[in-house]
């Protein structure tokens, strides 16, 4: 009986608190009625919503396996126990059944394996794009080069300090917000090329369904074509040392002629920053 | 009768140390093992508790960003190399030999050894704590170039690993040898016990990829010590070479850590509900096409490398066939329970948490499979979501569920059972609440192995923390009642369970320190 009761103090002593402390602080913080996302998102390219709907169906499909086999193992377990007077049967064999229960199995993989190959299939052909960013991986920020316009820029976190370390309130969009954001036109079939200068690191952007590694020899290549004008914000996917989890991505999509302007901003302030440049060398 | 006699010289123990540190004795090597794993099962759940302190908000609280990745990095090994791996090998000593009726294993210098590299192992590991550029901090895949900025705990790391992996070596041909060479008489290789079918292939498993595992650190070894390019691509080496050998030991290895935890749960299953196991055939091939399969869908763990479309098809084909004999297994252990007898002691508690919480990890690893999902799914708390689904409540559970089974036996002393469904229930309630969240986390975008995140992530780490708490504090309860359970309790029968049949059945509990001297004879 003592041990009985040691056994439940432990318990009241350790995890209870925690667990109330845990709910207390999510409902007292007047977020009770903001449910947080909990799915996947269905994005904003066509590739990112035939994946959402590809997570989706098999999700749909283990639910449906998951309810007939737990099912069926509850209804052994309310009605085949020995308190209520069941007796054992002594079956152990049923070749059609094992039959059954491989081939079945089988074919809804084959129902799973079909729109899996053909959303694959879309997702690897990078031809007949417009136009190609290069995208390389630091310890611990993004670079940005355009390969046919002669831009190029350093992509890195700005949340303060002060946030990170509780010394401030942190804002909406804390460890996802950069200085120079990767500014896309909408529309347009875009090419990634990705690699890293350093150590592994992976580009992802959830809405764009594009998550590829940056790896320092290689050069991979992904492509995305935005619908909806907006920024999406993602982050550094591949454990690459101590910064890893602060060094985001974000991406602006505009509409062309505000990307076009945009691009010739960009471009002349490239131009006068290798004016000033070559002046400074030619003086020194 | 002489040859009695004339053993009577093993059963008198010497000193604590001398018995401990020199025995050749399977049970005694098997405790051994199992102490190990449960000492590091809470070194390495304090790693776990640390990082869960540090994501229970957002914001830097409690541990540098560098460290956090060292805890990560830590706690996977502990738990994989520490905890799974020889509480497995701990089983497999006290089982086998009685499971087949031999007198022990048919090794017994070499099992001494296998044991006694580990606690060196692991010094040599968890010393790297203290060092300069502390712990190793580039995730257990160690994948380079990121692994080959560790400071000094770099080679510590790697012949730790090298150790660890002679040790599942020699234990996997120490286990194969016992199997194929002291079968009792008429014991066929179709009627042993599922437990040690599902050991004789894990084995074979481990014989197979612990090398490849050795060879892959070693390179790391020379490329950061001798000048060697094989993961540099500066030198002509290529980092994604890494990947595939580390992958071809690592998906086996998922295998080594989940089918002993199958034979655990079929030898159970048919014990508490009375009626012999469904489709016993059946099991053993689906165990043998899981272990082949094994070997060809590594590749699965690294879709975002970026490989040709033929490979990237190939390798989701073979992972989704996996589904295949997996379900098998699920629905065999179901139709074992249909129309039995059940009753609900604490092993058959685990074991029915396992298989349902088993097949849900299962189920995000089916999703897991269809490379274009992967993609959003990789590298995210989804993936940490479905692999501890598979290693808590699937393999820790079964070898929770295997100690509460044959403790009786070991100890000749029931355990307390009230306590034992009350730690069921705790941990089974702390386990969802700890891991459940983490899907719904990477699904919204959360990455892995980051020490901060956005707001949007915060409510359901809160809720992963206090399950973590929960589920850590209620493993105290399991030490209490193991340890009450040693000192006295109850005295178990031989057969212990009503519906328990097996050899190891059919000896005194606690078993004589030479399991079968006269081998029994199987009908």
């Amino acid at each position: 009986m003592s041990l009985i009761k040691s056994g439940l103090n432990l318990t009241r002593l350790g995890s209870l608190p925690y667990l109330l402390f845990g709910l207390f602080s999510s409902l007292l913080s007047g977020r009770v009625f903001a449910v947080q996302p909990f799915n996947m998102p269905k994005g904003v390219t066509e590739i990112s919503n035939e994946v959402y709907h590809l997570h989706m169906l098999i999700f749909w499909i283990c639910v449906i396996m998951g309810v007939v086999v737990f099912g069926v193992m509850l209804v052994s377990i309310l009605l085949h126990r020995k308190s209520r007077g069941h007796k054992a049967a002594q079956f152990h064999e049923s070749t059609t059944v094992e039959i059954i229960w491989t081939v079945l199995p089988f074919i809804i993989l084959i129902g799973m394996a079909i729109p899996a190959t053909k959303t694959l299939i879309a997702m690897e052909d990078t031809s007949n794009s417009d136009m190609t960013i290069k995208v390389t991986g630091y310890q611990w920020l993004w670079q940005y080069e355009y390969l046919d316009e002669g831009v190029s820029f350093y992509s890195a976190l700005t949340t303060p300090r002060e946030e990170i370390y509780n010394q401030q309130q942190k804002n909406e969009h804390y460890l996802l917000q950069v200085d120079n954001e990767l500014i896309l036109p909408v529309g347009k079939k875009i090419r990634l090329l990705i690699t890293s200068n350093d150590v592994l690191h992976a580009w992802w952007v959830p809405d764009l369904a594009v998550k590829k590694d940056a790896i320092p020899g290689y050069i991979n290549e992904i492509w995305t074509k935005i619908d909806k004008p907006g920024v999406y914000r993602g982050q550094c996917a591949e454990l690459c040392g101590r910064d890893h989890g602060f060094m985001p991505i974000v991406v602006r999509a505009l509409e062309q002629n505000e990307y076009d302007q945009w691009l010739d901003k960009k471009k002349s302030a490239t131009e006068e920053e290798v004016a000033n440049a070559v002046d400074q060398q030619t003086q020194s | 009768m002489s040859a009695v006699m004339t053993d009577d010289h093993h059963e008198e123990h010497p000193s604590f140390i001398k018995r401990w540190l020199f025995t050749t004795n399977h049970k005694d090597i098997g405790t051994l093992y199992l102490w190990l794993a449960l000492v590091m099962f809470f070194i390495g759940g304090i790693m776990a508790l640390i990082i869960r302190a540090e994501l229970f908000q957002p914001g830097l609280q409690f541990v540098d960003p560098q460290f956090f990745n060292s805890m990560t990095t830590m706690h996977a090994l502990i738990m994989i190399f520490g905890v799974v791996m020889p509480a497995f090998t701990g089983l497999a000593n006290w089982l086998i030999p009685m499971m087949v009726g031999a007198t022990d294993m048919a090794l017994p210098r070499l099992n001494n050894w296998s044991f006694w590299i580990l606690p060196f192992a692991f010094s040599m590991l968890l010393s790297t704590l203290f060092m300069e550029g502390g712990a190793p901090a580039g995730g257990w895949t160690m994948y380079p170039p990121l692994s080959l900025q560790t400071g000094n705990a770099l080679p510590f790391l790697i012949f730790a690993v090298h150790f660890m992996g002679m040790s599942s070596i020699m234990g996997a041909i120490n286990v194969i040898a016992t199997i194929l060479n002291m079968r009792a008489p008429g014991m066929t290789l179709m009627k042993m016990p599922l437990f040690v079918w599902t050991w004789l292939i894990t084995a074979y498993l481990l014989i197979a990829v612990m090398p490849v595992l050795a060879g892959g650190v070693t390179m790391l070894l020379t490329d950061k010590f001798f000048g060697t390019s094989f993961f540099n691509a500066a030198g002509g080496g290529d980092p994604v070479m890494f990947q595939h050998i580390f992958w071809f030991f690592g998906h086996p290895e998922v295998y080594i850590l989940i089918l002993p935890s199958f034979g655990v749960v079929s030898s159970i299953i048919p014990t508490f509900a009375r009626k012999p196991l469904f489709g016993y055939s059946s099991m053993v091939y689906a165990t043998a096409s899981i272990a082949f399969l094994s070997f060809i869908v590594w590749a699965h763990h690294m879709f975002t490398v970026g490989m040709p479309l033929a490979g990237a098809l190939f390798f989701m084909f073979a992972t989704m066939l996996i589904a295949v004999p997996t379900g098998v297994k699920v629905f065999n252990w179901v139709a074992t329970m249909w129309k039995g007898a059940m009753t609900f002691e604490t092993p058959m508690l685990f074991s029915i948490a396992f298989i349902i919480l088993f097949t849900i990890g299962g189920f995000s690893g089916l999703m897991l499979a269809i490379t274009p999902a992967d993609f959003q799914y990789h590298d995210t708390y989804f993936v940490v979501a479905h692999f501890h689904y598979v290693l808590v409540p699937g393999s820790i559970f079964a070898i929770i569920a295997a100690v509460y089974y044959w403790l009786p036996k070991w100890t000749g002393h029931m355990y307390n059972e009230k306590l034992g469904k009350l730690h069921f229930w705790l941990s089974a309630i702390f386990v969802n609440l700890t891991f459940f969240p983490m899907h719904f986390l990477g699904l919204a975008g959360m990455p892995r192995r980051i020490p901060d995140y956005n707001l949007q992530f915060t409510d359901y780490n809160m809720m992963a923390t206090v399950g973590a708490f929960g589920f850590g504090l209620a493993q105290l309860l399991f030490l209490y009642l193991v340890m009450q359970t040693i000192r006295g309790g109850k005295k178990a029968t031989n057969q212990v369970w009503e519906g328990a049949e097996g050899l190891e059945w059919t000896l005194s509990s606690p078993p004589p320190y030479h399991s079968f001297t006269i081998a029994p004879v199987i009908k």
